[in-house]
């Protein structure tokens, strides 16, 4: 029998993955994968900075810092790509070491005070089971609420995915579309901060996808799919963590996912393309 | 829109100039072409041709003026349609042939609106008309170039437009499906609307087109295939070489 506190927790965790997967297979089908992981890691910094100014573990505030260095770190990716020599795959690699880097160093510090009680390493690798009900119900909101925006506006990302131009001729605006799907991105990267944590939180929207394009080639079949796998993968690792001493949350969620992955590709086999 | 002679012209350039990647792809093009017309767009690569579609379609930066239909461009949206380049689009995109041709309706449609009944029979009408209704259910990849192209030309039947700009159709297509895509796009014409097509195979411009673009980065010349489409303009578009090859075809 699960106790009713981890039930709450496992629910949080699968509305997380549920929301995460189909944003997480419109990032794949644009490309926009990595943008996912440099956003997550950048996002480190800007927590650390919400904590020293707010100085304590109000979890909104976090995240919003969270949210605008993560940002900030897409939006000195493409400058670099666009302003400098450096082509858009090795600009990635500098914003995303540069930011994680600051933000273990700021953690460090932060870490160090006295009488601190913030966990911010919890926020490396996550940590699900300290969530306040509190917490949960912010994060299933917003989840919700990406959820719903995929749901509104499927035929107009169906649209920008397969044919940008097209999409674009009948004047539809594709710069902004584009744009709300980087959002969307980033708020379910900070989303799953603190269940999955900065290092591994990407995975949680990459995965599911790539477990659910394997088995088919419908874009209303994949979102449903890498959403029920999402929340299958968050659920999953939630609960397996908390089995497990010590094994932090993102570490197993990345590991039921890869095993979803694993199981789809064998089973799919031959099919695969 | 009626068969009517309109009091305006169809598409209307005015020293429409387009640097793309830092080059002058379009200089200063002009010109005003009636409806209805199936109107060839030729000229060598790098002539700009794509480049004066997509700039009238406003979806690059330009300079000068556009009109369509007698307006701008944003205020006719709903009444043109647009059949990109086979080679801009993601073949790999999980979407169904059905999928596809639908998409032809969705700019009717508004926000958020989802396709019902009328949408679907709609599009799966303008399968049957290219002759795909048996495919519908394959992902679009798994095609052949030229069903891939009657789906694009599916999805623009879908579009129900008065004026059509058509990035090189006959790219990379089979006999049957260029047989095809000619009949639809005269069919379409006789209904009284304008279709611009990028065209490359120079041979078959005087036998399907009514009116001609010569292109070079500058616009060469423009009217009926009978008048303009003459040896000395192609020559002064492409140099001495287009002779040698299509003599004898051309309106001497």
């Amino acid at each position: 029998m699960i106790p009713y506190n981890t039930m709450v927790v496992l629910g949080g965790v699968a509305l997380l993955g549920a929301a995460a997967g189909p944003i997480g297979a419109l990032a794949v089908l644009r490309r926009r994968a990595l943008v996912g992981d440099a956003l997550a890691h950048a996002s480190l910094p800007g927590l650390c900075v919400a904590f020293w100014l707010v100085g304590e573990r109000f979890l909104p505030a976090l995240l919003l810092g969270a949210l605008v260095s993560g940002l900030l770190g897409v939006g000195v990716l493409a400058w670099l790509a666009k302003a400098t020599r450096i082509k858009e795959d090795a600009a990635l690699g500098v914003v995303l070491s540069v930011f994680f880097g600051l933000g273990v160093v700021l953690v460090g510090i932060l870490q160090k005070r006295p009488g601190n009680k913030a966990g911010l390493d919890t926020f490396l690798f996550g940590k699900a089971a300290g969530l306040q009900w509190l917490d949960l119900l912010f994060l299933a909101g917003l989840a919700l609420v990406g959820l719903t925006l995929v749901v509104a506006l499927f035929k107009e990302f169906q649209t920008l995915g397969f044919d940008r131009d097209f999409a674009a001729a009948q004047g539809w605006p594709v710069a902004r579309l584009d744009l709300l799907l980087l959002a969307l991105i980033a708020v379910l990267v900070v989303v799953g901060l603190p269940a999955v944590g900065v290092v591994l939180v990407a995975a949680l929207l990459i995965t599911p996808a790539a477990t659910a394009r394997l088995w088919t080639q419908r874009l209303h079949r994949l979102l449903l799919l890498s959403a029920i796998v999402g929340a299958l993968t968050g659920a999953g690792g939630a609960w397996l963590s908390s089995m497990i001493p010590h094994a932090p949350t993102g570490a197993v969620i990345v590991l039921v996912g890869a095993a979803f992955f694993l199981l789809s590709a064998a089973l799919r086999g031959a099919s695969w393309r | 829109m009626n068969r009517q002679t309109q009091d305006y012209p169809a598409l209307f350039l005015r020293e429409l100039s387009v640097v793309y990647h830092g080059r002058l792809a379009l200089e200063q093009a002009t010109l005003a072409l009636d409806g209805p017309a199936l109107v060839a767009i030729v000229g060598p690569n790098g002539a700009g041709k794509s480049t004066l579609l997509k700039a009238a379609l406003g979806l690059i930066p330009y300079t000068g003026q556009v009109r369509v239909l007698g307006q701008p461009i944003d205020a006719v949206r709903s009444r043109i349609g647009y059949i990109p380049q086979r080679g801009s689009v993601d073949w790999d995109f999980p979407v169904s042939v059905l999928d596809v041709a639908l998409m032809g309706t969705y700019g009717r449609l508004g926000w958020f609106r989802r396709p019902g009944r009328s949408e679907y029979h709609l599009a799966r009408e303008c399968l049957r008309r290219v002759g795909l209704e048996e495919l519908e259910n394959r992902q679009i990849g798994q095609l052949s170039g030229g069903q891939q192209q009657r789906v694009f030309l599916a999805r623009a039947l879908a579009q129900q437009a008065d004026l059509y700009f058509i990035d090189e159709p006959m790219a990379g297509v089979d006999a049957a499906t260029e047989a095809t895509l000619f009949e639809v796009l005269q069919e379409l014409r006789d209904q009284g609307k304008t279709l611009f097509v990028v065209h490359h195979d120079l041979r078959s411009v005087p036998e399907h087109f009514d009116q001609v673009i010569l292109l070079n980065r500058r616009v060469l010349a423009v009217g009926p295939v009978a008048t303009t489409f003459t040896a000395d303009r192609l020559q002064e578009a492409y140099g001495g070489r287009v002779l040698a090859l299509h003599e004898g075809m051309l309106t001497p």
